[in-house]
């Protein structure tokens, strides 16, 4: 096994490399959120100078809050159909068309954004509903629903069939069983779909752009916009800061679903 | 260890249901079958289990016993049949609804919770008060021997803790019929042949009943009191593990069922109670009547290997004519030495293979035979068992 771990120079030359290539852009644009030069490509020493310029930034302040009840609503309306389509298709009973109905709603992962953006835009027009808040919430939801429930079905996928046999046979009806059983043990995978929800929401542009409605732009539309009349050092503070926010959901969205592969497999001892 | 645990707790006993006496008739089971799709898993089965009673469903994989089972905990719902507890039809009614308990091949236990909890689960939804929970709890624990583990996960516990575990959790709401799927699968040869006395035990103590599914005929004949043998959805004989060994009542069981000697024969004639035959394989032969008179004149002839005698010459005395009424000489062809006894494979001069299973009674043993001797061996007619072919 040491020949395995022991990294030769090669290895670490190329791995350096990839890494450099995937944060050196983020490290830079950090780095630069601290510049005190109202010039972006122009270091001027460190100061907080721009973070203080985005929290008087109203238009700005409102975008980001925008964006985060967005991906709060939208990550919970997904983590809630996402975790019953999964229930559904692996604990059901097999009923016709389930490979078809698994197939449809697995689709939305690979489909190009542009094209989920437009059908609901042309949907929402049709039902002449008003572009805004909800509209946006809603087209996230069927964005990262599909995501949670992959999640979810993976862990249910990899549990004991009997656990919940065991509770019925124990005394619950198969509702209780599902709660005292199941659900704590798929907790976790609920907890990091919902992560997964979140962030995908809180960076969309795409779909947002085509859903949203004048006066309610999410903060992935406001800096783009701001962006096209020249980049202020602002947005750098602002990137700063959603970076930080999703790193901490992510590390929180991987330690629930570590906890999750930990415990619980099938207790069969073989 | 408990000493005896008290039988009377209406709180747990569904709706308070007087159980049977040991000996009385507990579960019957009348012409239930089940398909899925067009695979008929159990077709047709009828059974009778008495209360106390420790009774093994045995049969290769697929031949529904799990099924079986799985109707009686209620998992699947029968298409035809009824199944009546005390007299009353449960076919229909759901898992939690049954005084029937089960423990499960996987043991299933649940892994969030710790032991103590596992045990606990059944007996709260049973709506039992707090202090007789913790009572039956420590009794439960005491009774198969986890004291000291009572707050450990079961992924802290080894193999044959956490099939303490299942059993425990399995008997603390007293059921009526505790029903066991595969339950010593998954522990290596010593603890499996250590846990089968105990369960044994246990099932003698608590007086309750067993039905227990297996595909192991060692396993069956050890522990249960009666066994079922299952063959594509039927059940193909009810004996007592003596008789399903001895009087096997077709060939599909005899060769099932331990290992055994079988010919092709022909019915010559009758001499009292002795029927004489004619082998292709085995020359004549002389057997004992069968029980149930036989339509047909072509049937088969079996001999378990360890009532055949093996000797270098063939006995001289009168005494010894009599019981070796069947000789068969031949030459070892094959030895196998399983340390007890040695299975010799003797090939017939008339043309037949016979196997003898012969007990190694002596350490030094300058009896044994070698490979291409010439020896006879021999039978009586009681010890063969007439079959239909």
């Amino acid at each position: 096994m040491r020949k395995v771990s022991r990294l030769s120079r090669f290895n670490i030359a190329s791995l350096a490399f990839g890494l450099a290539f995937l944060y050196l852009p983020i490290l830079i644009l950090v780095i630069y959120s601290f510049n005190d030069s109202r010039l972006v490509t122009v270091w001027g020493g460190w100061s907080l100078r721009w973070y203080r310029e985005f929290f008087n930034d109203r238009a700005m302040i409102e975008a980001a809050w925008m964006s985060l009840r967005v991906a709060v609503a939208a990550a919970t309306i997904a983590t809630l159909l996402g975790t019953l389509a999964a229930v559904a298709l692996s604990r059901g009973e097999r009923f016709r068309g389930r490979t078809l109905f698994s197939g449809m709603l697995y689709a939305p992962l690979v489909m190009p954004e542009v094209i989920t953006g437009l059908s609901l835009l042309l949907l929402f027009v049709a039902l002449n509903a008003e572009r805004g808040f909800w509209t946006v919430t809603f087209a996230h939801t069927t964005l990262t629903m599909c995501f949670v429930a992959v999640v979810v079905q993976s862990r249910l996928g990899s549990l004991d069939r009997s656990l919940e046999e065991a509770a019925m046979d124990l005394g619950c009806n198969p509702v209780r069983a599902f709660v005292a059983v199941t659900l704590p043990l798929i907790a976790p995978a609920i907890v990091a779909g919902w992560m997964l929800a979140f962030t995908l929401s809180l960076d969309d542009l795409v779909i947002a752009s085509f859903t949203t409605g004048p006066g309610s732009a999410t903060l992935p539309i406001r800096i783009y916009s701001e962006v096209r009349l020249g980049v202020k050092p602002e947005i750098n503070a602002i990137c700063t800061l959603v970076i930080a926010l999703i790193a901490v959901v992510i590390v929180i969205a991987s330690l629930a679903s570590k906890l999750s592969s930990s415990q619980g497999e099938s207790a069969a001892p073989l | 260890m408990t000493d005896e645990l008290p039988r009377t707790d209406a709180a747990v006993d569904a709706a308070g249901d007087v159980r049977p006496a040991a000996g009385q008739p507990l579960l019957r089971i009348e012409g239930v079958a089940k398909t899925f799709g067009s695979f008929r898993a159990v077709d047709g089965v009828s059974l009778d289990i008495k209360a106390g009673e420790f009774f093994a469903l045995l049969g290769p994989s697929g031949c529904g016993k799990t099924t079986l089972l799985r109707m009686l905990a209620g998992f699947e719902a029968p298409d035809e049949g009824r199944i009546l507890l005390g007299g009353k039809d449960i076919a229909q009614a759901l898992p939690h609804e049954r005084p029937i308990n089960m423990m499960f091949q996987s043991y299933a236990l649940f892994p969030h919770l710790s032991v103590r909890d596992n045990i606990a689960f059944g007996l709260k939804r049973a709506g039992m008060a707090r202090a007789d929970i913790a009572t039956r709890v420590s009794e439960m624990v005491a009774l198969v021997k986890l004291e000291g583990l009572e707050k450990r996960k079961p992924d802290q516990l080894s193999g044959g803790q956490r099939q303490r575990v299942a059993l425990a959790r399995a008997l603390a709401r007293r059921p009526q019929l505790l029903l066991l799927d595969e339950p010593l699968a998954a522990l290596d040869k010593k603890l499996r042949e250590s846990t089968q006395g105990e369960l044994m035990e246990l099932q003698r103590r608590l007086g309750m009943t067993f039905i227990i599914v297996t595909h192991d005929q060692e396993e069956a004949m050890t522990m249960a009191s009666r066994i079922g043998v299952m063959k594509a959805g039927r059940l193909d004989q009810v004996a007592s593990p003596r008789e399903l060994y001895e009087a096997p009542r077709s060939r599909w069981i005899a060769e099932f069922v331990g290992d055994i000697n079988l010919f092709d024969a022909e019915f010559k004639l009758r001499d009292g109670h002795r029927l004489v035959i004619g082998t292709r394989d085995a020359g004549t032969l002389v057997v004992a009547e069968p029980r149930e008179a036989l339509g047909e004149t072509r049937f088969s002839v079996a001999i378990r290997p360890e009532k055949v005698k093996l000797s270098r010459r063939a006995p001289v005395s009168e005494a010894g004519r009599e019981t070796a009424i069947n000789r068969l000489d031949g030459v070892i062809a094959d030895i196998c030495y399983l340390g007890g006894t040695t299975i010799y494979k003797v090939k017939l001069d008339t043309g037949g293979m016979l196997q003898a299973s012969v007990v190694n009674s002596a350490r030094l043993d300058v009896d044994a035979y070698s490979l291409n001797q010439n020896v006879v061996a021999w039978f009586t007619p009681d010890d063969c068992v007439v079959l239909p072919s």
